[in-house]
């Protein structure tokens, strides 16, 4: 649109097209071209809602962002060769020691290239960090019931982005050709020929011949400067525009509904926040890189496979397969001349597979016991899933258990015990533990629902105590403010689970269709799922609550304006007009 | 003779200088003192071998007091009913051994156990070596190492820098696969482990190598000469002495330390800030709302 045409008066006097502004005249050039205005008049005003956890996806998003950076800085000096050179570099200690040309440029990064060492630390930092963020991200859309529908094939592109996070991070790890990187090929090489009967060509194919042959370190590079990121941007790209097409979720509250978003518009504010954020974020990671060492590759030396450290452990992300593998009791068969060694299968390729289509298919799994097809733009609070929050505690309590696992050699000397002790007990505790959490999870879940259906009903407690006149002590409850009470009570009831017949026939004789031992086992799932679970109270039921309150604020009353001063702060009310009593 | 006489007549001028009589009594305390310990040499080897004799009974005393109830009244080791070992027998471990273990603390033991731990040792420097030389007695073993063994002090810049990049790769092929890449440590079986070497003294860590304490295996000098022992300790103590390039080292156990780091400052810094960001909010008016 051109504005100079506008009229500037809407009065007697003649109207005069204003003079354009020269940013204006740059923003029609562009638009003239581009045709962005409409896109922009939309969506720099998109709407989104304030919450801290809200952003957690935002320190993925920017650490990815300063991992493009560093890397970047990174490729510059770095080569990605296994041609043997003999090192003459400032590091004393390794001169004259023959290494890979990968190893010998990450030594020259660290100590001869300026900011080199900043930068690889940086980049290392900000990778455990977006793995990290992508995880507690993940956690917070589950417990708060942002996956359910129709989020859940961002749910989808969110899982594939941590595992693609993983490889991209395990890729990183293992390019400079240092002692525990090597040491984790080694190990990767182990895990491919543990798959029955096609294991060693996977590994041939892998590393172009034996391994470690020549082979292995351009290849990662291409995975990890290349393939992946490239993967990785789409996908991101893919999960942003997904959620601006779906619209973020919000609490429940005062005049936020399933059709609308209350929050501040991306421009100004969001922009400003995010942006700022990006800094943040940006700052943490310089901040870790400059204080703490990470991967000190020069102390650990080129890898040589007749080498091995103590303390080799994978990255963080990697240590969970890493400790189930620690604590798999050596078991293998052999059919017809082929060795299964299921002590390695099971734990580094059957489990991590099985949890990860256990973590794509949450959102499908839960819809299809709860049978809820409705659209969910308002988020729960995690106490009002409590079968959705336990099982996701118990799969965090078992992730959490292996991941022990993973360090039980540092366990040992850090708590001076004995690993073989450490390694039996994670073996019962990762399939207890889980189940534990799961049941104290739920029964706190619901535990807590209670609490609110009592402060819904009674009021809150104000941390008055009265003293009646016979001498018998009671706290006083004041009614919570509506718009406490309102976002307490803006939930769903949790829809009745009817007795159901296995062999429920329609008026024809013929059963229903659905209806058979699947759809058994899934009214028995769904009964379980909101077993115990507490509703919110009924109208009736708050009205009789106020009833009664009103009551014990009548027989009160005499001692009114008696309580103790400066219980009138109690955070529940505005206290603009409010002053000490005295 | 004439020369003599004039050389004679030309020192001769000199007796009444104020110097001749120092010059003389010198001279005089130089032949006294060079005849005496020609003389004396044999009579302090003898001391020596007297010296010996004592320390070692000394040492006797010492170790029916304080070892003799696990180890036996000669060194000869306790065998419980059972055939397990209450101390094994100290023939032939050689003074090595008993330096190592009493000038680390971990011998007179606590407590029998997985592992018998380090700790402020109980005797002193005089003492360890009358025990030491008391065990040396009992059969031929390793010496206790002098200074010159591990010592690189009397090599050239270049020499040195060679011997510790010689002696990093040795460490790194047969050492680290305990005792961690920086020599902080590892787990080894029933609760044993491979103690950190941050602090170990060159000598204790020859020692070590010498006579294989405990779980560690022993590396003579077979197959690592004292010039590798010797390079592996360079190496060892030229890390002590390098600055830490990165920032602080998180103990030098590897990525768990790294994986908590991340997780506790990183996570909880940008949490923290996100919480930050979102509690704060955009204000109409620049001023800040009084709270009257």
């Amino acid at each position: 649109m051109d504005t100079s045409k506008v009229a500037s008066s809407n009065t007697t006097t003649a109207a005069t097209a204003s003079k354009p502004k020269r940013i204006g005249a740059v923003a029609t050039w562009a638009d003239e071209r581009l045709g962005l205005a409409g896109l922009a008049k939309k969506n720099l005003r998109k709407v989104f809602p304030d919450h801290w956890s809200f952003m957690l996806g935002e320190i993925a998003l920017w650490s990815f962002v300063v991992l493009l950076l560093t890397g970047v800085f990174l490729t510059l000096w770095f080569t990605p060769s296994m041609g043997e050179v003999q090192y003459n570099g400032t590091y004393e200690q390794l001169r004259g020691v023959h290494m890979s040309e990968a190893f010998a440029s990450t030594l020259r990064i660290s100590f001869d290239v300026r900011g080199g060492l900043l930068m690889r630390q940086m980049h290392h930092w900000a990778a455990m960090l977006f793995v990290a963020s992508m995880m507690i991200h993940l956690l917070r859309v589950f417990f708060t019931g942002a996956h359910r529908k129709p989020r859940e094939l961002n749910w989808v592109i969110g899982c594939l982005l941590l595992i693609l996070g993983t490889l991209e991070g395990f890729t990183g790890y293992s390019l400079p050709d240092d002692l525990l990187s090597g040491t984790g090929v080694r190990a990767a090489d182990g895990f491919i020929k543990a798959t029955p009967v096609v294991g060693t060509y996977m590994s041939f194919f892998l590393f172009g011949g034996e391994f470690p042959g020549e082979s292995i370190i351009p290849r990662l590079y291409v995975v990890h400067v290349l393939l992946l990121p490239g993967l990785l941007l789409a996908l991101i790209a893919a999960h942003m525009l997904l959620l601006v097409y779906h619209k973020h979720t919000q609490w429940p509250g005062p005049g936020r509904t399933e059709k609308n978003v209350v929050g501040y518009p991306m421009l100004p504010v969001y922009a400003a926040k995010a942006g700022g954020f990006f800094f943040i974020v940006f700052g943490v990671t310089a901040l870790l890189a400059s204080l703490l060492s990470i991967n000190a590759v020069w102390k650990l030396g080129p890898y040589d496979p007749s080498k091995v450290t103590a303390g080799s452990q994978p990255d963080w992300y990697m240590g969970w397969p890493d400790g189930a593998l620690r604590i798999m009791p050596g078991i293998e068969s052999e059919f017809w001349g082929i060795t299964i060694s299921w002590n390695v299968m099971l734990p580094i390729l059957v489990l991590p597979m099985l949890m990860f289509v256990i973590l794509l298919l949450l959102p499908f799994l839960e819809a299809w016991i709860t049978g809820d097809k409705r659209e969910h733009h308002l988020l729960q609070r995690p106490r009002n899933a409590p079968t959705r929050t336990a099982l996701m505690v118990a799969l965090m309590t078992m992730y959490g258990l292996f991941w022990a696992a993973g360090g039980n050699d540092i366990l040992a000397i850090k708590l001076h015990a004995s690993i073989n002790e450490i390694t039996y007990f994670l073996r019962g505790a990762v399939f207890v533990g889980p189940i534990l959490a799961f049941i104290i999870t739920r029964r706190w879940c619901i535990s807590l629902q209670r609490k609110d259906n009592e402060t819904l009903l009674h009021g809150y407690e104000t941390g008055i105590i009265m003293r009646s006149a016979e001498g018998g002590y009671s706290e006083r409850h004041l009614p919570l403010p509506d718009s406490k009470a309102y976002t307490l009570t803006a939930r769903d009831r949790d829809p009745v689970v009817d007795g159901f017949e296995v062999d429920a026939a329609d008026a024809n004789g013929l059963p229903a269709p659905g209806e058979g031992r699947i759809a058994a086992l899934r009214h028995r799932l769904r009964t379980l799922w909101y077993t115990d679970n507490v509703q919110k109270p009924s109208q009736a039921e708050l009205e009789e609550g106020h009833h009664h309150s009103e009551h014990e604020h009548e027989l009160q009353e005499p001692l009114d304006g008696r309580a103790a001063d400066g219980h009138q702060f109690d955070g529940h009310h505005l206290v603009d007009d409010e002053s000490l009593r005295h | 003779m004439r020369l003599l006489n004039r050389s004679a007549g030309r020192l001769s001028r000199h007796r009444r200088s104020p110097l001749a009589g120092l010059l003389v009594i010198l001279a005089g305390l130089l032949l006294t003192g060079g005849i005496f310990t020609a003389v004396a040499n044999t009579t302090a080897q003898a001391d020596q071998t007297a010296s010996n004799e004592e320390l070692v009974a000394k040492g006797r005393a010492l170790f029916l007091v304080s070892c003799s109830f696990c180890h036996g009244q000669n060194g000869e080791g306790v065998s419980t009913e059972n055939g397990n070992q209450l101390g094994p027998s100290l023939v032939g471990v050689g003074a090595a051994a008993a330096d190592f273990q009493l000038s680390t603390g971990r011998m007179p033991m606590a407590q029998p156990g997985a592992q018998v731990p380090s700790k402020p040792e109980a005797f002193d420097d005089d003492e360890i070596a009358a025990l030491s030389a008391y065990v040396a007695s009992l059969g031929p073993g390793p010496a206790i190492p002098d200074e010159s063994d591990y010592s690189i002090e009397g090599l050239s810049d270049e020499e040195r820098q060679a011997a510790i990049a010689r002696g990093g790769q040795i460490f790194l092929t047969n050492c680290t696969a305990c005792h961690n890449f920086q020599g902080s440590g590892g787990a080894m079986p029933r609760g044993g482990y491979a103690p950190a070497l941050h602090e170990t003294s060159a000598k204790n860590i020859y020692q070590a190598l010498l006579t294989g304490p405990q779980n560690m295996p022993n590396f003579t000098n077979g197959n690592l000469s004292p010039e590798e022992k010797r390079d592996v300790i360079a190496y060892l103590y030229s890390l002590r002495d390098m600055p830490e390039y990165g920032g602080f080292g998180l103990g030098g156990l590897g990525p768990v330390p790294e994986g908590m780091a991340a997780w506790l400052f990183g996570i909880g810094l940008c949490v923290g800030a996100a919480v930050w960001i979102a509690a704060h909010t955009t204000r109409s008016n620049k001023k800040k709302v009084d709270a009257a």
